[in-house]
């Protein structure tokens, strides 16, 4: 019989909820609450499989007692706090946020963005034609993926996976300061001549397309890409003796692009350049 | 961490550079150049490498201040030694205003454009006269810190000099010639680009060390830079120190202190009376009682007399002195720091840099007070970039306390360990925020953390952090010696002990004024020289508000700012006549914000941009024509007021405000 080591007991932390009392594990996060609780809050720069950044501040909540809002994502839990996460203050930091990225940025291809613009009645238009914008143009130096920093919104996740959160390359950081941020790898050189390994696992917690496969990239551009008519196919790569997980997008009986679940409890999401890219075997059909 | 490190090589300059602070590599595994039989046994460097990355910003100032800008194959020799991804590093090295990663000019002149000095004019002028001189580039510069006596600027020289300097002695006290040999002349006066002879620089340069930086790592007595800093600066006097900072006047100007001999300053007290540069001069001034009373009654008695006097923080958030000190003091990680935040970099504040030129002991001494109190044996100083005669004054400060057994292993014969480390910021506001600061100081981009977990109980490296303002921790002195219950009793119930302010803009005698708080605004002018007519007077700097000529009976104390609905901030006075157009007072301060937000979250990276562009729409507009973009400026300034990470975005939005609501701006 196998063994399962059971997890050391973790305390309740009680708090209230939009008035709602409420229980969860020590060392929750709010989002975490509201999550269990079946709210919709919106995140950005959140993900699945990384420490949040906190950085896009579309997640904030209100905390009684507290001068300014707070990030959902990042903050814990603590015994008596008393939490509001539908507010006229939260409200209008959500739809603020929505705004000034949608004004400087392009967020076409980020799920769900264009529906919270929707809901919290985000007008990005305001701020007039002539508010400033990233305006970069896709940096296609490779076969493998794309960087398109018009889509961009510094969300750090790109950083934290390759550094030392998960593939530990550290090809890519933050540079420059302020709106003229942006992220680059060492020199702001072209991608072939830096770090990067190639392994994409950027672009699988790209949150807003501005990372992406050069496959979808090339078909968005040809008009041909229709994830609707694309089927998903979870299976086991056929590299090594890993065993990772591999989901394969297939449009019109051709792999398009390749992710991995992130439940997992052995890759997390993440893969190798031989997973993520090496497919076109499976394609070559002569 | 296998790190990619690319074909680019450091020239001999930059390899110099760096080794000065960081010694010579170890093994080809750190950047040797040759590879032994050894190297090729076993990997070097590692945790103990990467142990040393808070040394990426003295390596970068290195690398910066020899050859003026930091290039490819300097920055990865740079990240080598110190397994520094190049990708980080790169980040790190943009971060800062004062660092360049493309090729400049060796000099660069920077000339202060903000609030007070407004050297935009000056700035073109000096740049038309240097624009046929090789060598030589002209920028405009945020706040230097020298608003009593502006327009402001700094010349920076890369590289040693042509002809090896005589290493000067640390000026003596102010408006005495510097002993030693006079300076070498090293060619003929330069002549203006007209053709006219340019006059004779008046005394009133500062002459920054032009040693490696890092206090006392390698490069000992070895010239690699020189900073000078002028003011007030004319176009002939910036253009003769721009062609040879070197020959410039080193004497220091004197300080200008309008309170200069009352008896009643406590804080001022010793600023133009005792020589900055001797310690026993420091100690026949008063010097060394406060600490010597500290070690008689023990760190619990220390942190419960900076309770009692009710000392609030002095960098503008008014936070309990000895509530923070307790807290680190109390947190069982070890080991615990002391931070001296001196990146006084909010435009219209210089009381910071007039305490630690004028009296560098007195931080020295509050420092170790501080260290003793909480029980940290190390202390960051971090010092703005541009303050290039605090940092020496400091750095000889700090060097004779140690030879005299002030600082080092057992500080007074006390069996208590302490020492300074003083930290050179490379232009960057945000890093003033204390967790900025400690990213900073780490070797990562100053962007700030967010709160919680708290400095005192996750600071600098993890550790419990008390990390306090320099005007806060030299209060700690007069405390001491005049015990907690004889401080408290000057100023008022919740605004305990004196205050420094910074009066600058349309009043006759700028400077900084000690007075006990509950003075009011008006006092305090017309110790100044209040124009007759005021518009308008800035509390607080950039990121305080305004309040109208007739509210000069605002007390200027914490409570009483607060009621009148407004914030004494660091304690910045700045006034404005009515000649001063105010719009472009708005867009200058709101052009600061653009320019210094880190860009870490979006309310504040796309917010100032945002506010700035309807500044600029609306800056010819009044009444209704104005109304969609004051509407759009109160959405905007309420979100980053609410939902940034950090004090820069919560309060990008005050000055705007308080013009809007309370001077009526664009009515």
């Amino acid at each position: 019989m196998t063994a399962i080591p059971l997890q050391p007991p973790r305390r309740l932390v009680e708090f209230t909820l939009d008035g709602a009392a409420t229980r969860v594990p020590e060392g929750a996060t709010l989002l975490d609450a509201c999550r269990a609780a079946g709210k919709d809050v919106p995140t950005l720069c959140e993900g699945d499989t990384l420490t949040p950044k906190n950085a896009c501040r579309v997640c904030v909540v209100e905390v009684e007692g507290a001068r300014t809002l707070a990030p959902a994502c990042s903050r814990a839990a603590e015994p008596g706090m008393s939490v509001h996460t539908d507010t006229e203050r939260t409200r209008h930091s959500r739809r603020l946020v929505l705004e000034l990225l949608a004004s400087s940025v392009d967020l076409s291809t980020t799920p769900r963005a264009a529906a919270w613009i929707v809901e919290y009645g985000a007008e990005p238009g305001r701020f007039g034609a002539d508010a400033a914008r990233l305006n970069e143009e896709p940096k296609v130096d490779n076969d493998l993926y794309v960087r398109d920093y018009d889509k961009c919104i510094l969300c750090y996740k790109c950083v934290d996976a390759c550094g030392e959160q998960w593939q530990n390359t550290f090809a890519i950081a933050v540079a420059g300061r302020g709106f003229d941020a942006r992220i680059a790898v060492e020199h702001d050189a072209p991608l072939t001549d830096s770090a990067c390994v190639y392994c994409g696992n950027c672009i699988e917690v790209c949150p807003t397309g501005a990372l992406s496969f050069k496959s979808e990239f090339d078909m968005r551009a040809a008009g041909t890409w229709d994830e609707s008519a694309q089927s998903e196919t979870t299976t086991v790569c056929a590299y090594c003796g890993v065993g990772c997980n591999l989901t394969l997008h297939v449009q019109d009986n051709e792999i398009v692009k390749v992710t991995s679940p992130h439940d997992n409890p052995v890759t997390h999401g993440n893969l190798c350049i031989k997973g993520r890219f090496g497919y076109q075997h499976v394609q070559n059909r002569d | 961490m296998d790190l990619r490190f690319g074909d680019s090589k450091p020239t001999d300059e930059e390899r110099a550079a760096v080794d000065a602070v960081l010694g010579p590599p170890g093994s080809a595994w750190e950047g040797a150049e040759d590879r032994d039989a050894a190297d090729l046994r076993w990997a070097r460097g590692g945790r103990a490498a990467r142990g040393r990355r808070d040394l990426l910003l003295p390596g970068l100032h290195a690398l910066n201040d020899r050859v003026g800008w930091v290039s490819e194959g300097g920055l990865d020799y740079l990240c080598r030694r110190l397994t520094v991804p190049p990708a980080e590093g790169y980040g790190v090295a943009t971060f800062y205003s004062m660092f360049s990663v493309r090729p400049r000019p060796a000099t660069v002149v920077r000339v202060c454009t903000d609030l007070v000095c407004g050297g935009a004019g000056l700035c073109g002028e000096v740049e038309a006269r240097l624009a046929s001189v090789p060598g030589v580039g002209v920028e405009a510069s945020p706040c230097l810190g020298l608003c009593e006596r502006g327009p402001g600027a700094v010349v920076v020289r890369a590289g040693p000099p042509a002809v090896a300097f005589p290493d000067p002695a640390p000026p003596r006290n102010h408006g005495a010639p510097p002993p030693g040999p006079p300076p070498v002349v090293l060619r003929a006066r330069p002549q203006s680009p007209d053709g006219l002879a340019i006059p004779a620089p008046p005394a009133i340069g500062e002459r920054g060390p032009g040693r490696s930086p890092g206090s006392g790592r390698g490069g000992a007595g070895e010239k690699t830079h020189a900073t000078l800093t002028l003011a007030p600066a004319t176009p002939d006097t910036l253009t003769l120190a721009a062609l040879d900072p070197e020959t410039f006047s080193s004497e220091a100007p004197p300080a200008p202190l309008p309170q200069a001999g009352q008896d009643t300053l406590i804080l001022l007290r010793r600023i133009g009376s005792v020589d900055p540069a001797s310690l026993d001069d420091y100690r026949a001034h008063g010097g060394y009682t406060a600490l010597r009373r500290a070690f008689a009654i023990g760190p619990a008695e220390v942190i419960r007399e900076v309770t009692d006097s009710g000392l609030l923080g002095r960098g503008g958030a008014a936070f309990p002195t000895g509530r923070k000190w307790q807290a680190t003091a109390a947190r069982p990680e070890q080991p615990h720091y002391v931070v001296c935040n001196a990146d006084e970099s909010e435009p219209g504040t210089f009381k910071d840099r007039v305490l630690m030129e004028g009296d560098p002991y007195a931080l020295v001494e509050a420092m170790t007070v501080a260290g003793y109190a909480v029980g940290a044996h190390r202390g960051y100083l971090y010092l703005r970039g541009e303050y290039p005669l605090a940092l020496q004054r400091l750095e000889h400060a700090i060097a004779q306390a140690r030879a005299r057994g002030l600082l080092g292993d057992d500080v007074l014969g006390q069996g208590y360990a302490f020492d300074i480390e003083i930290r050179r910021g490379a232009g960057a506001y945000i890093c003033g925020e204390e967790t900025a600061l400690f990213n900073s100081i780490e070797g990562y981009r100053g962007e700030p953390r967010s709160k919680p977990p708290f400095p005192v109980e996750k600071g600098l490296f993890g550790g419990p952090t008390a990390e306090n303002n320099v005007e806060t921790l030299v209060n700690v002195l007069p405390i001491l010696t005049m015990g907690a219950a004889a401080y408290a009793a000057i100023g008022t119930e919740e605004s305990t002990g004196p205050k420094l302010f910074c009066v600058s803009g349309s009043v006759a005698r700028p400077g900084v004024y000690e007075l006990p708080f509950g003075a009011t605004l008006g006092e305090l002018l017309s110790l100044a020289g209040k124009p007759d007519n005021l518009r308008a007077v800035l509390l607080g700097g950039a990121a305080g508000g305004f309040v109208r000529a007739d509210e000069t009976d605002i007390p200027l104390t914490f409570e009483g700012t607060r009621a009148a609905g407004t914030t004494l901030g660091s304690g910045v006075v700045l006034a404005f006549d009515d000649t001063v157009p105010l719009p472009r007072v708005l867009l200058r301060i709101a052009g600061f914000f653009r320019d210094e937000s880190c860009g870490q979250c979006v309310p504040c990276r796309v917010g100032t941009v945002r506010q700035e562009e309807a500044l600029h729409r609306i800056v010819a507009r009044t009444g209704a024509d104005a109304a969609d973009d004051i509407a759009l400026l109160r959405d905007v300034g309420r979100a980053m007021r609410e939902a940034s990470i950090c004090g820069l975005g919560q309060t990008a939005w005050n000055a705007v405000e308080s013009a809007i609501d309370r001077l009526g701006a664009y009515e």
